[in-house]
């Protein structure tokens, strides 16, 4: 497999969301406007890539059994430095996505790439592959927060083009699931003309 | 067996001290970053005034948690007193609000300081989301009940999030009451 | 604040799942059969209670007296699985049945965002040891019911035919999306 396949693949052929449907608990709790859902994208990316560059560096170190747990280890730690980052210098940001900037932790994407690819290939292709994993994350963050966002209170990055409320319901919890099961419907169609 | 939690050990060990650095090198601008929203918080409620109030801080412990008073003063005259004060009747948990009142107990201004309601609907009691909180200002509790017009009060509560506004003023009726009680300095 | 409350906020007020978004993945993944629903709620049950209680005493005890708050995350998460390992090798040596009824969802509950998410709202939320207990309990009752629901909904949706486009994920979402609808209407119930 060529270089640039290990990025590309995650953006859409593999995208973490419309297409393995990982992560799913911070894709629909943060994207309640556009800006967040690409906070939260951008916040999980640099946690992947680094986690991938680090697990790749020491995957011939590491004894099998302890693998997992050594995984959680490093992941945590770059979550933690995201989490002290954020709150110094993005408080508001911070408050936004609360609860789910720890939770990046459990995220299956992390773990995941970190168990299938990184333990298994070189420091750049491992770079590679979580920085496009990352980024179709956090396009598939951004189209859903924008989506419900322009819907749910008719603006896009707080620009307000309607007056009043927009359909309130896609800023609610419902809204999210159905937001997103639309737009998973969509890329299915969308993959499958081009497969 | 060894090699196993050697390696377990190392990991944890080398990411321990890594976040370490991260933590004391992150740690001021964290405490900076929330005192700053506290002043700004507190310039936004309070008359110009040319004091310390952070300084001359006082707190009282209420219904399980605390209040803190901050006196404002312009040429050591008091022109106002910001309360931090909380309600822990939000929709989803704990609501924190600065409001400030001037000295005959009117209302100059709110805003909100921690909160965890609904996106969309709570959240409007944040001046950044919407106008609803500007109905407070120049109001004196004395005449205008802090209570939702549902409860018979004089607040318009937020469309379809009664639960957060009766949170709000729960919190702004506790900051009165404990300014009042507490004698107005 | 009142058990009761806290109980009933957890099932239906501010469902897990539903609500807050957590332990989607599962919820996804497992909920296509009754049975394994079932399977799963008890295995997570057990895990977050055992998990609440630990970490409670870790923060309090451990992290806060020395300072170590920022640890949080990463302590947290090496309990949980070390939990979850812990319970596997207990549950086989002592009841080999219950082990081939949960064994196979005790791996994947190390990844379930809901514990380590009730673990850290938990400290959020300034709850005692009882209140953590019951909290994360009904919490564990609320993500089963759910669960359950959703399950038995798509065991339904089996029989049906299904636009070509939404069958699979997509038509699960959009039965959780009304499923939160019907949920938000407990809204003033605490």
């Amino acid at each position: 497999m060529n270089q640039w396949k290990n990025f590309s693949k995650g953006l859409i052929a593999e995208n973490a969301i419309f297409v393995q449907v990982l992560g799913m608990c911070p894709t629909l709790g943060t994207t309640t406007s556009a800006y967040n859902g690409l906070g939260m994208g951008l916040a999980t990316t640099f946690v992947l890539v680094m986690s991938n560059i680090v697990v790749s560096m020491v995957r011939n170190y590491i004894p099998d059994k302890v693998r997992i747990p050594s995984f959680i280890v490093i992941i945590a730690s770059f979550v933690t430095v995201v989490e002290l980052t954020m709150q110094a210098y993005l408080p508001a940001l911070f408050e936004e996505l609360g609860l789910f900037i720890p939770l990046i932790v459990v995220n299956c994407l992390v773990l995941g790439r970190a168990e299938a690819f990184a333990s298994k290939n070189t420091i750049w292709s491992s770079t590679l592959d979580g920085l496009g994993m990352g980024l179709g994350f956090t396009l598939a963050l951004f189209m859903l927060g924008s989506v419900r966002e322009i819907l749910g209170s008719g603006s896009w990055f707080g620009l307000k083009f309607i007056q009043g409320d927009g359909m309130l319901l896609f800023v609610l919890a419902p809204g999210a699931f159905l937001a997103l099961a639309y737009l998973i419907a969509i890329m299915n169609k969308f993959n499958r003309k081009n497969a | 067996m060894l090699s196993m939690f050697l390696a377990l050990f190392l990991v944890t060990l080398i990411s321990a001290t890594i976040l370490g650095f991260v933590y004391e090198f992150t740690k001021d601008a964290i405490a900076e970053s929330r005192a700053a929203k506290q002043t700004e918080a507190l310039k936004k409620v309070l008359p110009p005034f040319n004091n310390n109030p952070v300084q001359e801080m006082y707190k009282k412990a209420v219904d399980g948690d605390t209040l803190y008073f901050f006196p404002a003063r312009k040429d050591s005259a008091l022109v106002g007193i910001a309360v931090n004060t909380f309600s822990p009747k939000g929709f989803s948990g704990m609501i924190r609000i600065m409001v400030g009142f001037l000295p005959d107990g009117t209302i100059r201004d709110v805003a909100v300081l921690e909160h965890k309601e609904t996106p969309g609907l709570g959240e409007k009691m944040v001046r950044s989301k919407s106008d609803w909180s500007v109905q407070f200002q120049g109001k004196n509790p004395k005449t205008f009940k802090l209570a939702v017009k549902k409860d018979g009060g004089d607040v318009d509560a937020i469309t379809a999030s009664t639960i957060s506004s009766r949170a709000f003023c729960d919190a702004l009726e506790r900051a009165y009451k404990n300014l009042t009680e507490g004698g107005a300095k | 604040m009142e058990y009761f409350v806290i109980l009933i906020s957890a099932i239906f007020v501010n469902n897990i799942v539903l609500a807050k978004f957590l332990g989607i993945c599962p919820f996804m993944g497992v909920s296509s059969r009754l049975e394994t629903s079932v399977g799963m709620t008890g295995a997570v049950a057990f895990v977050m209670v055992l998990a609440t209680i630990v970490t409670y005493l870790l923060q309090y005890y451990v992290l806060n007296p020395l300072g170590l708050g920022f640890m949080q995350t990463i302590t947290f998460i090496l309990v949980i699985a070390a939990l979850v390992q812990m319970v596997e090798i207990v549950l086989k040596k002592v009841s080999p049945e219950l082990y081939q009824a949960l064994g196979i969802f005790l791996p994947l509950i190390t990844t379930n965002c809901a514990v380590l998410g009730v673990a850290i709202l938990t400290i959020q939320g300034k709850y005692n040891l009882p209140e953590a207990v019951v909290f994360s309990f009904s919490t564990a009752l609320g993500f089963g019911l759910a669960l359950v629901l959703l399950s038995s909904i798509r065991e339904a949706l089996d029989m049906v035919e299904v636009p070509k486009g939404m069958k699979g994920i997509p038509i699960a979402f959009v039965v959780a999306g009304i499923l939160a609808m019907a949920f938000m209407g407990f809204a003033g119930l605490v």
